[in-house]
C-alpha cells in the first residue's frame, strides 16, 4: 500500500482534531482533539520517513510522544484546578477575561 | 555479550557536544534542575532563602559565560551538538539578552515583602484551606525552577538548528509558563482562566508548528534548517508540501509571538497571569520567539523570500493596525499593555521583512531595548496596589501624579518610550527597525508603522493625562515601594534612557552579532 494513503489518513485526522478544538465545549475533550492533532502528525512524520527511506522521522515521532506527554501532565493540572474552583469544565464558562 | 560490546561492534559513534559553546544553556538547566531538587530535600523555611539566590546565581554565570564566548577573539560561529544547535552571533546576542532580562524578572518576582504568587496552587479559591496556607505564610517556591526551565527553553528556542529542537524548545518553554500563569495570589480566578486560555491554545498552536515542521519534513527529508534551504534552493521535493509546511510553521511561530490574527491570547493571558509572569513573557518570550523567527526565515526560508514576504506583509500591517486601534479602547493597565504588545510584534515584523543585515540589527536591537521598557512598565504596575491587590483598572490611577510624582513620572516615562518619542530607547529602536525596512524595500510597511504608532501614541497619552489631569480620589491606590521591584524599575528605567541618549555601544553589538549572521 502507498504511504501516500497514510499522508491522506493523517491530515483527515488532524483535520478532525482541529475540527473538534474549534467546536467542542468540554475542556478536555478539546485538550483530546489537540492530542489527535499531534498523533495524526506522527502519521505523518512515520510515512515521510518511510518515503524518504530514512529514520529521522521515526525518532521525531518518539519525541512527539514524549512532549505530548509532559503536555498531558501540565495541561490535565490545569484543567483539574479550574475545574475544582468552578464546578464546571466548559471552556465556555471560563469567560471572566474578555474585550 | 555485554552492552560496551555490542555498541563496539556495531560501531556507533558517540555524540560529539561542543560542551564549552553550550554552556549558557546547561547552566540554566542545571539550575532548574537543582531547583527540583531543592524543593524535594529542603525544608519549606528555607526552600525561599536557598531557590532565589540559586536561580540568581544560574542565570548570572548564563549571562557571564556569553559574554566571555562573546568577547573571545573568534567568536563561536558553529553548528553544536551534532546539528542540533546554531551558536552564533544573533544566537549570543539574544542569550545575553534573554539572561539579562530573565534577571529583572527574578527581581520582580522574588519579590517577598509583597508576594504575588498564591501560597499554595492547589488551596481552591476562597475556601479554609487557602486561609490557612496565607496565615502559615507558605510560599509557592516550585516558581522558580519553572522559571528556570521556561527560561532555559527560551534560550535553546531561538538557536535550534533544526525544527524539531525547536519544537523541543517550544514546549519547554511554553509548558512552565502555562503553570506559573496560573499562581496569581489575588483575583485567581482570573489567574486559573488565564492559564486555560493560554494552554489550550498554546497547545493548538504549537500541533501546527508541529504538523508544519512534518511537511516540511516531507518536501526536504529532512528537519534541519540548512537542509531545506538546500532542497528549497535546488527545487527538488513537492512544492505544495512546501508552502502548506511554511504556513503552518509560520501559525505556530506567529502566534508565540502574538501576531494578528493569531493574538487573542496575548491581552487575556497578560491581564490574568501575576504580572511578574507578565512581565518575563513580554519580555523575554517576545525575544525568544522573535530570535526563532528570524532563524527559520532567514536560513531556512530564504530563497523562499517571495513567496512569505507578502503573507508577513500582511500579517505585521494587521498586527500594527489591530494592536494600536484595540488598545484605545481598553480601561485596564495590563490589558492596554497587552495590546501594545501587539502592536511592537507588528513593528518588530517590518525589521523581518526588510531580510537584509541592517534588519536583523535592527530587530535584535529593538527587542533588547523593548525588553527592558516593558519590563520597568509591568514592574510600576505592581507597585500600585490597593486593599484587593493590584489597582489595574485606568480609572484608579487618576491623580497618581499628584500622590506619587515620582512613580507616575516614571510610568509616563515608559510610555513615552513605547510610543517611540525621541531621546527614549523606543524611538531609536524603531528608527533602526524602520529605516532597515525602507532600505528593503518595504515602504508603504514604514508608512503603516508610523501611522500605527501615531494611534498608539494616542492611549499612551491618555494615561498620562489620567494621570497628571485629574484629581485623585479619596480612596485610591497607593503606591507600595518593595525593595526589589525598585530595583526592577530602576534598571528598567536606566536601560530605556542609556538606549535612548547612548544607543550606539549596543547598536554596533547588535550590528556585529549580525554581521556575523546565522551559522548554516
Amino acid at each position: 500500500m502507498s504511504p501516500t494513503h497514510y499522508l491522506v489518513l493523517s491530515a483527515i485526522l488532524f483535520t478532525i482534531g482541529g475540527i473538534g478544538v474549534l467546536v467542542r465545549r468540554n475542556a478536555i475533550v478539546v485538550f483530546m482533539c489537540v492530542e489527535l492533532m499531534l498523533n495524526a502528525t506522527n502519521l505523518a512524520f512515520v510515512s515521510f520517513a518511510r518515503m524518504h527511506g530514512n529514520l529521522d522521522g521515526q525518532i521525531i515521532a518518539f519525541f512527539v510522544m514524549v512532549v505530548a506527554a509532559a503536555e498531558v501532565v501540565v495541561g490535565l493540572a490545569i484543567l483539574m484546578t479550574i475545574f475544582r474552583t468552578r464546578r464546571s469544565s466548559s471552556v465556555d464558562d471560563a469567560n471572566l477575561l474578555k474585550y | 555479550m555485554n552492552v560496551t560490546g555490542v555498541l563496539a561492534q556495531n560501531d556507533i559513534p558517540a555524540p560529539h557536544i561542543e560542551y564549552g559553546d553550550v554552556a549558557p544553556l546547561l547552566v540554566v538547566f542545571g539550575v532548574a534542575v537543582l531547583g527540583v531538587l531543592v524543593e524535594a530535600f529542603v525544608g519549606r523555611g528555607w526552600r525561599y532563602r536557598v531557590q532565589v539566590p540559586l536561580a540568581f546565581l544560574g542565570l548570572v554565570a548564563a549571562f557571564g559565560w556569553t559574554i566571555a564566548l562573546a568577547a573571545r577573539e573568534r567568536p563561536p560561529h558553529l553548528v553544536a551538538a551534532e546539528g542540533a544547535l546554531g551558536v552564533d552571533g544573533p544566537t549570543l546576542f539574544l542569550w545575553g539578552t534573554i539572561a539579562v532580562l530573565a534577571l529583572v524578572s527574578l527581581l520582580l518576582i522574588a519579590e517577598r515583602d509583597q508576594s504575588h504568587f498564591t501560597a499554595q496552587a492547589s488551596a481552591l479559591p476562597g475556601s479554609e484551606a487557602e486561609q490557612e496556607t496565607m496565615a502559615a505564610g507558605f510560599v509557592q517556591t516550585e516558581v522558580y525552577p519553572l522559571m528556570m526551565f521556561a527560561v532555559g527553553g527560551m534560550m535553546m528556542f531561538p538557536a535550534s538548528n533544526d525544527l524539531l529542537t525547536m519544537f523541543v524548545a517550544l514546549e519547554v518553554l511554553s509548558l512552565p509558563l502555562y503553570l506559573l500563569c496560573g499562581l496569581a495570589r489575588r483575583r485567581r480566578l482570573l489567574s486559573q482562566e488565564a492559564a486555560v486560555k493560554y494552554f489550550l491554545l498554546g497547545a493548538f498552536s504549537s500541533a501546527f508548528f508541529l504538523y508544519g515542521a512534518a511537511l516540511l519534513y516531507g518536501f526536504a527529508g529532512s528537519v534541519r534548517l540548512s537542509d531545506i534551504a538546500t532542497a528549497i534552493s535546488r527545487n527538488t521535493g513537492d512544492e505544495t508540501l512546501l508552502l502548506a509546511g511554511v504556513a503552518l510553521l509560520s501559525v505556530g511561530l506567529l502566534f508565540k509571538l502574538g501576531a494578528v490574527p493569531f493574538h487573542m491570547w496575548k491581552p487575556d493571558v497578560y491581564q490574568g497571569a501575576p504580572t511578574p509572569i507578565t512581565a518575563l513573557m513580554a519580555s523575554c518570550t517576545l525575544v525568544s520567539a522573535f530570535g526563532a523567527m528570524l532563524r527559520v526565515f532567514y536560513v531556512a526560508l530564504e530563497n523562499l523570500r517571495w513567496d512569505w514576504r507578502p503573507a508577513i506583509w500582511a500579517v505585521a500591517i494587521l498586527t500594527m493596525v489591530v494592536g494600536a486601534v484595540i488598545a484605545i479602547t481598553q480601561t485596564d493597565v495590563k490589558r492596554m499593555l497587552a495590546y501594545s504588545s501587539i502592536a511592537h510584534a507588528g513593528f518588530l515584523l517590518t525589521g523581518l521583512v526588510a531580510t537584509t543585515t541592517a534588519g536583523l540589527s535592527g530587530t535584535l536591537f529593538y527587542l533588547a531595548a523593548y525588553g527592558f521598557t516593558t519590563i520597568g512598565a509591568f514592574a510600576v504596575i505592581t507597585m500600585v496596589r490597593d486593599a484587593g491587590g493590584e489597582a489595574a483598572h485606568l480609572s484608579r490611577w487618576a491623580g497618581l501624579g499628584k500622590r506619587s510624582p515620582l512613580v507616575a513620572g516614571t510610568f509616563a516615562f515608559f510610555l513615552l518610550a513605547f510610543a517611540g518619542i525621541p531621546l527614549t530607547s523606543g524611538f531609536t529602536g524603531k528608527f533602526a527597525v524602520f529605516s532597515a525596512a525602507v532600505e528593503g524595500g518595504a515602504t508603504p510597511l514604514v508608512v503603516v508603522g508610523v501611522l500605527a504608532s501615531a494611534v498608539a501614541a494616542f492611549f499612551y497619552v491618555r494615561v498620562i493625562v489620567v494621570m497628571f489631569f485629574s484629581d485623585p480620589e479619596p480612596d485610591g491606590p497607593a503606591v507600595v515601594v518593595a525593595p526589589t521591584t525598585v530595583a526592577a524599575v530602576a534598571l528598567g528605567l536606566a536601560a530605556t534612557v542609556v538606549l535612548g541618549v547612548l544607543p550606539q555601544p549596543v547598536l554596533d553589538l547588535a550590528g556585529q552579532a549580525a554581521g556575523q549572521l546565522f551559522v548554516r
